[in-house]
């Protein structure tokens, strides 16, 4: 067992923070530009140095390097450390894996490049009033009528619509087809007559979700991905994107030094609550699941550098994160003591503060999003440990 | 970085895991955990012929030389098949002797605990909760010690204890010596019998090589407890899911039920996680000493807890014969019990990593 970096690994890591340290922040008229347009402009310099899209092909905007999962967490940590721009996360790296493995040349062309860099912003369409877990029952159709798709129905919690340019959208397309086989999977810009953005206020204050209703919304009949029909496995391989991508156990560290720094500032008794035994006995316990889920990562991660299979943990590290999250909101709030008597600051929040207002509700939020908790046992127990399937989950998929 | 078994050590586990599910199937484990001895001579010989009484024991000794790592992968191993035997005292007596032994006490004791000849173990704790090495009181005045040492692993079969004195040192006292005396303790666990030891002016030989031997061979110990209650919860999902998908009610298996489902998901994901944490410690044990101590209690307070609220959910899932003496459940559930106090509280390492990260 080795949890050191090689030599060659170690020299990389110089040469990303060499290019940080020049690169991020931007300096002089650069960094007057608008925020969209910096991340933009770094992120094609970061491109060019093969430190992101390392998975796109150079002809759609990509770097195109091998697939190394120890340069790929080499480049993660140093650019969160500075908070440079990375990658876009879900759901915007899902929408570009499909696009890189469903879409028509011409899409990669015109799609790949403006939503490498953040240009182009795009959101989600999948989630509906009547279809949450349940995904594959969504009712939002679209028609082909001459060259256009004709949209017409409504999306629920659909992040970042009131700036996106762009929506990807599943929609049935086949009524009479099984419900997994009549979907589809469409591209339509936001920007036009039969769509209509409305914000949904969350518990926190923030509105960070939307409604969007179509009313014969239109896009070209082009922009499809895949075939008609073959939405619901193009939307299955993103989604599995999704899953991994919230489980990030180097930010449930973070989250837990923070933590541990309200406890340093916070009383209890009259004296600093960390010296309070009740305390320090629930952040060990915490510490137990972080240092857990921390060298689970390693040990992930050493899975991919030997190409072996994830396995059931693989499955399980949105679970183990929010569960996490849960514990240290609780004891966030505890520790936080009077102040849990006022209102979360949500985007009113001053920067570097962690609000811990926010997190007490943000980590419910996240429990939900991209598959609930309860989800995720049915997944971890069906694939996972090999557990029959639902009734009801059999019967839907006949 | 490479944070996962190799081959060798992949192979280790297999080899361990296929003797003891060919000699230790459940009859003869219920067997051996109803019987009067403490250390069923042919199993722990055919351990012994694996090389369990060596493995850490540096190869000039007779041993394969390994890291703690291998000696926590064996012990994950023996928990995941609730081995009876006299392993974990007998592994850590040759960890305490290769750290803090002379030329003279390797030469003399090691290759005998590899072979087998001579059965070791270690005497750790004192009355009143007392298994941190700073809190023992064993006295050693000219060659001789002096004291109570409480819950010995199979001590009244052991030929070498390797005792905790005051000041957190350790030494080697023959339990044939005058001045030795044994008492069973009627324990939880049958697969690890547990006796008390009262020394009186009983001769003994320090292990002087090393300072702070106590403290290690201890954190040693918590890195192999938490291997073992780690095998023990993991085999236990094993049964409840074989069970869950055998057992029928209302015309199903059980395991369709959300209700058994997602508690066994639950189960999972609180044990699976912990995998990397006591690797993570027995590597630290290995290789990052300054985080030595934090690790070892992590592991040993964390998986524990968790191989005891596996066992406890186990135990409802297999419903009333979970419950049952003829049943495995309850010797897997006695095995957490026992791995969860011994060597200290979860609640007592808790308050040492609060302690020691600087709380």
């Amino acid at each position: 067992m080795d949890l050191g970096f090689s030599e060659e690994h170690e020299a990389f890591r110089e040469e990303v923070r060499r290019f940080l340290a020049d690169g991020w922040p931007l300096k002089g008229e650069e960094a007057n530009l608008k925020r969209r347009a910096q991340a933009a402009l770094f992120r094609k310099r970061a491109i060019e140095r093969g430190y992101l899209a390392r998975a796109i092909p150079k002809a759609y905007g990509g770097s195109e390097r091998p697939s190394d999962p120890l340069r790929a967490t080499i480049i993660a940590s140093e650019f969160a450390r500075v908070h440079a721009p990375r990658d876009p996360g879900a759901p915007i790296s899902q929408l570009i894996a499909t696009l890189a493995s469903h879409g028509t040349e011409q899409q990669k062309k015109k799609f790949l490049p403006p939503t490498i860099t953040g240009e182009m912003v795009w959101c989600q369409g999948y989630s509906e009033p009547g279809a949450g877990s349940d995904l594959a029952s969504l009712r939002t159709k679209a028609e082909l009528v001459g060259d256009e798709w004709v949209i017409n129905g409504q999306k629920i919690w659909t992040t970042a619509a009131g700036v996106a340019h762009m929506i990807y959208l599943l929609c049935r397309t086949d009524p009479d087809a099984p419900k997994h086989k009549g979907m589809s999977y469409l591209l339509v810009d936001l920007n036009q007559p039969g769509i209509e953005v409305r914000p949904l206020k969350e518990m926190n204050g923030d509105a960070h979700f939307n409604e969007v209703f179509f009313d014969d919304a239109r896009t070209p009949a082009d922009y499809i991905v895949g075939r008609p029909g073959e939405g619901w496995i193009v939307s299955r391989s993103t989604l599995a994107h999704e899953r991994n991508a919230v489980g990030a156990s180097v930010a449930v560290r973070v989250q837990f030094e923070r933590l541990v720094e309200l406890a340093r500032t916070s009383e209890r008794n009259g004296r600093p609550a960390i010296e309070d035994p009740i305390i320090r006995d629930r952040l060990a316990e915490l510490d137990g699941y972080v240092t857990s889920h921390e060298y689970s990562g390693y040990r992930q991660l050493t899975m991919d550098v030997r190409g072996e299979k994830r396995g059931a943990i693989g499955m399980m590290n949105k679970l183990v994160s929010t569960e996490i999250g849960h514990r240290v909101a609780k004891l966030a709030f505890d520790l936080a003591g009077e102040a849990g008597l006022r209102a979360p600051l949500g985007d009113r929040k001053p920067k570097g503060d962690p609000d811990w207002m926010t997190q007490y509700m943000m980590s419910l939020g996240l429990s939900i999003a991209g598959g609930t908790s309860d989800i995720q046992r049915n997944i971890i127990g069906e694939r996972g440990l090999g557990l029959p399937r639902d009734f009801v989950a059999q019967k839907g998929a006949r | 970085m490479d944070f996962g078994l190799s081959e060798e050590q992949l192979l280790l586990q297999q080899t361990i895991d296929r003797f003891l599910e060919a000699e230790c199937p459940s009859t003869r484990l219920h067997e051996i955990f109803d019987g009067d001895e403490a250390v069923d001579g042919s199993l722990w010989r055919g351990m012994i012929e694996l090389g369990l009484g060596g493995l850490t024991i540096p190869e000039p000794y007779g041993g394969a030389g390994l890291g703690l790592i291998d000696l926590a992968l064996a012990s994950e191993t023996l928990g995941r098949r609730a081995a009876p035997g006299p392993f974990l005292g007998h592994a850590l007596a040759g960890v305490a002797i290769a750290l803090g032994g002379n030329e003279e006490q390797r030469e003399r004791w090691l290759p005998s605990l590899a072979t087998g000849r001579c059965l070791a173990t270690v005497a750790l704790a004192e009355a009143g909760g007392r298994w941190d090495p700073a809190r023992w009181q064993a006295r050693v005045q000219g060659g001789r010690v002096t004291g109570g040492k409480a819950w010995v692993p199979c001590a009244h079969a052991a030929d070498l204890l390797v005792v905790g004195v005051e000041g957190g040192g350790l030494a080697l006292v023959e339990r044939t010596a005058a001045g030795v005396e044994i008492a069973a303790v009627d324990g939880v666990d049958r697969t690890r019998r547990l006796d008390d030891v009262t020394l009186e002016n009983a001769p003994c030989d320090v292990l002087e090589r090393s300072r702070d031997v106590g403290g290690r061979v201890r954190d040693a110990g918590l890195c192999l407890v938490a291997a073992d209650a780690f095998g023990g919860a993991t085999r236990c999902i094993e049964m409840a899911v074989d069970h869950a998908n055998t057992r029928e009610q209302f015309g199903v298996t059980i395991g369709h039920f959300q209700a058994i489902k997602h508690r066994l998901a639950t189960m999972s994901v609180e044990v699976e996680p912990s995998r990397a944490l006591f690797w993570y410690a027995a590597h630290a044990w290995d290789a990052v000493p300054e985080d030595r101590q934090r690790a070892a209690s992590l592991a040993k307070a964390h998986i524990t807890d968790r191989f005891m609220q596996t066992a406890r959910d186990a135990v409802e899932i297999h419903g009333g014969m979970g419950f049952t003496w003829e049943g495995d459940m309850q010797i897997w559930l006695k095995r957490a019990m026992f791995d969860r106090m011994f060597l200290g509280s979860p609640a007592a390492h808790r308050e040492r990593v609060a302690r020691v990260s600087g709380w």
